[in-house]
């Protein structure tokens, strides 16, 4: 197992490498500057000596491979830069944002275990009945809305018509806050979990053990806890794990849409400006929070599964 | 038209000055929106060139000088009252005794001193240091070739003597978000960076990052009998259509409009009577590349200021949330000219300007534009039939803003759209049009008039404002004559209010940014803000 386990830590090395170069060589050739996005919405005029001051303060004059090579040695040394912006440390600017994102991602995935594997499970159950049919529309229609929309769709409906929640931002941190954008993008991965649960839970139910184990006599709730379940959570895991991974890239939109000030609306606002060490670390964060969470997945496989550790 | 627009504009005046009606009422939250970004970049606004920063500014900071929106000029703050020299270059300033910074000090000569040399420390690279350039002597502390700034002195405590580099209005430059003044007992400069101390009329108090900076009312205010508030919440709000749903639900006191949002307001009841609007100082055009040989001849540039029905695109896709444009200084400019009107769309006018140009069957050319929908490539788009009427083929050349900006002063572009800046100092805002001006400054459509210079040059000597203002206007309409950009509109800003709110003013630098020491709630307010 601790083979396994550092086998899977040593493969995100190469992939992280390979992510923050294609981010570095991207933001070098996209067109635009941080010094002239100043002056992008047009309400003071052009400084042209500003515009060279901080070009050299930041750098932007040097050569493009020393460009690289500094990006490199500071990141090795797990130093993400400074915000052209802000000129804090990119790793304090994300470290603000870091705990209103996890907030959101976890409370959207909580949300959708808690109700989509339970539907998806009853569903698979009963198939065909009215439950099963409910339960698939609404999970086509959770995995066609554009969520923008369906956040919008929200607001209005428990802000503005129903009054029960606040429509927009973190206020004080409170639980009230967060549940239309979690719900919002919560909608997604329930979806995807209702789905990939039942088509699992289906699968397993017409598996030859299953049948033996009916006619063994075994109760229908021994069946279905003992093995449906357990050989059902294989699929169930890779789905939540590949959801959850991809949750904080998700809750881009989400943040910008709810005012939530997680690190989503920080990377759009960075990119507008062309502030490119948040840019570029925010991504890598993104990046390494979904290598991390399916490093982890694939160590919760081999607990459940041991073929898949001998494999 | 134009008088109707004059009217337009008086009357979003009234609106505020009934705003501003006896029976102010102390206490309650204001929950106000900065609608710029989702984030604030820095709480030391000295070193911030954004508006987003500069609702931080009006809460906690004060500088020399402020914008009066009811007078439309700047006046002086920070000084009870000041002396000019005969040549007009030499200000005597008598300050306030009664301004207090948020840490206890009083505010002294020595703090304008120290925070003008910080923002034009040349290891800072502050946006607000080509401001401080007007004081005799900065440039060269800029440079890094001069230890101090000739021309700041320090009279007594309370007296500061500053020698301008000519006889000009010192208030526009040092009313700036980034000119104002800091205290000089704080030891660790970066702090203002995370706990900024001023002599605003709020205390800061709380900044939840990407969420919310939370002021509160400073006892020792140096107006008295203000704030009315006891604490403004400035929350961050980029998105319009969650500020719509948070304004109608009352989460939020004010909202700033974009067109489709405009529209529906207009037409329903209970919103339509808070709106206030204001002509801005922002002039949208498309500016012409003399390099480009059609743009060589005037003529050329009139008949598309003439082929193109500007009134009709503003009607239908800025909903008439702007004013067309009848030159460069807009509607709230002292020096506007009423009088001159504006190019009246008439294709076939177009058409034979076109001929005797030589480009009877026209040409083509390429607009750099930004996604904007006020100024970008949803104009351009709409432009495109019109011009292709007389003969000439526009493509659009979409950009992000940022790499808008890049390409305009890098002068790499055949023409462009934007949104600039043209006022409220009307020298300051034709500048862009003085041939001295580099073409990477402001002078974007390199232009350059001899008759121009002589008029730009003749104001810059001219102390008498009123003469002044008559050069200008003059200059202003030789812009116009000459065409070097397409004269679109100027941007009407409509703030969307909630009715217990009182005390907002049209402002024309930026309708966003009010003056919160004098807004107030009144007892109709919701149980939570009062």
């Amino acid at each position: 197992m601790l083979r396994f386990t550092l086998r899977r830590i040593l493969q995100v090395i190469p992939t992280v490498v390979v992510v923050a170069l294609l981010i570095f060589v991207i933001f070098s050739v996209v067109p635009g500057t941080f010094a002239a996005s100043l002056f992008a919405d047009g309400k003071r005029a052009a400084d042209p000596q500003m515009i060279a001051r901080l070009n050299e303060e930041f750098g932007l004059n040097k050569p493009l491979m020393e460009r690289f090579v500094t990006y490199v040695t500071d990141l090795a040394q797990f130093d993400l830069g400074t915000s052209f912006r802000t000129r804090q440390p990119v790793i304090d600017l994300i470290g603000d944002r870091m705990g209103a994102s996890l907030q959101l991602a976890i409370a959207a995935m909580v949300f959708a275990l808690v109700v989509g594997v339970p539907l998806g499970f009853l569903a698979a159950l009963r198939p065909g009945s009215i439950l099963d049919t409910v339960t698939m529309i609404g999970a086509v229609s959770g995995l066609s809305m554009p969520q923008f929309w369906l956040g919008l769709l929200m607001m209005y409906l428990f802000a503005l018509q129903l009054n029960w929640l606040p429509s927009f931002g973190y206020g004080d941190g409170s639980f009230r806050n967060l549940i239309l954008p979690a719900v919002t993008l919560g909608v997604t991965p329930l979806a995807l979990l209702a789905r990939t649960t039942r088509a699992g839970v289906l699968d397993v139910l017409n598996a030859d053990f299953i049948r033996t184990a009916h006619s063994k006599g075994m109760s229908e709730m021994k069946v279905v806890r003992w093995h449906v379940a357990r050989n059902a959570l294989v699929l169930i895991v890779t789905t939540v794990g590949l959801q959850f991974g991809s949750l904080i890239g998700q809750a881009v939109v989400i943040e910008k849409l709810f005012a939530w000030p997680g690190i989503g609306s920080l990377l759009v606002d960075s990119v507008a400006i062309r502030d490119i060490p948040v840019v570029q670390g925010t991504i890598l964060v993104i990046v390494l929070w979904f290598l991390v969470i399916n490093t982890a997945v694939d160590l919760i496989y081999a607990a459940i599964d041991p073929r898949i550790k001998q494999e | 038209m134009l008088k109707r627009l004059t009217l337009a504009a008086m009357l979003s005046l009234s609106v505020a000055t009934g705003a501003l009606a006896a029976g102010e009422r102390s206490g309650g939250t204001l929950v106000f929106t900065a609608p710029y970004g989702s984030s604030f970049a820095t709480l030391d606004v000295q070193a911030s060139p954004n508006t987003q920063e500069e609702f931080i500014t009006q809460a906690i900071h004060r500088g020399l000088y402020s914008w009066n929106s009811i007078e439309n000029k700047p006046v002086l703050e920070l000084a009870d009252s000041e002396e000019v020299s005969e040549d007009g270059t030499v200000h005597t300033y008598h300050l306030r005794k009664n301004a207090v910074f948020h840490n206890g000090k009083p505010l002294t000569a020595d703090d304008f001193i120290y925070s003008y040399k910080r923002i034009a420390n040349p290891k800072n690279a502050f946006p607000g240091a080509s401001f401080i350039a007007v004081i005799k002597g900065a440039e060269e502390f800029i440079a890094g070739k001069a230890e101090e700034i000739s021309g700041l002195k320090k009279i007594d405590d309370n007296t500061l003597e500053i020698t301008y580099t000519g006889p000009i209005n010192p208030g526009f430059p040092l009313m700036q978000n980034t000119t104002v003044i800091y205290p000089s007992n704080v030891e660790d400069e970066s702090s203002f960076a995370k706990n900024p101390v001023g002599l605003g009329a709020f205390v800061f108090k709380e900044h939840v990052p990407g969420s919310q900076v939370v002021v509160e009312k400073f006892g020792k205010y140096y107006e008295e009998g203000k704030p009315y508030l006891d604490r403004i919440n400035i929350v961050l709000m980029a998105e319009d259509a969650a500020r719509d749903v948070a304004f109608r639900n009352k989460e939020i006191d004010v909202s700033i409009l974009g067109p489709t949002q405009y529209q529906a307001y207009q037409g329903e009841e209970g919103l339509k009577d808070h709106l206030l609007e204001v002509a801005e100082v922002y002039t949208r055009n498309i500016g012409f590349n003399p390099a480009f040989e059609p743009f060589k001849d005037k003529r050329v540039r009139q008949a598309i200021n003439h082929a193109i029905n500007a009134p009709l695109i503003i009607e239908r896709l800025v909903k008439n949330k702007a004013y067309p444009a009848s030159g460069w200084l807009p509607l709230s400019s002292p020096a506007f000219d009423k009088d001159k009107a504006a190019y009246a769309f008439d294709p076939e006018k177009a058409k034979a300007l076109l001929a005797e140009a030589g480009y009877a069957d026209g040409f083509e050319f390429e607009v750099t534009a930004s996604p904007n929908e006020s100024w970008g490539v949803p104009i351009v788009e709409a432009i495109l039939p019109m011009l292709k009427k007389v003969g000439i083929t526009v493509k659009p050349k979409p950009v992000e803003s940022s790499a808008l900006g890049d390409a305009v002063t890098s002068n790499n572009f055949q023409a462009f759209i934007w949104s600039n800046l043209s006022g409220p100092d009307p020298l300051n805002a034709l500048r862009c049009y003085y041939s001295k001006t580099a073409q990477s400054a402001c002078n974007y459509a390199s232009y350059a008039s001899p008759e121009f210079d002589k008029l730009y040059e003749a104001a810059q000597q001219e102390r008498d404002p009123a003469k002044q203002n008559d050069l200008l206007r003059q200059a202003n309409n030789i812009v116009q004559d000459d065409a070097p950009v397409w004269f679109f509109n100027y941007n009407k800003a409509v703030m969307a209010y909630q009715p217990w709110i009182h005390g907002l003013v049209p402002n024309a630098t930026e309708l966003a940014v009010q003056p919160y020491d004098e807004i107030w709630i009144d007892e109709n307010a919701p149980d939570a803000r009062k």
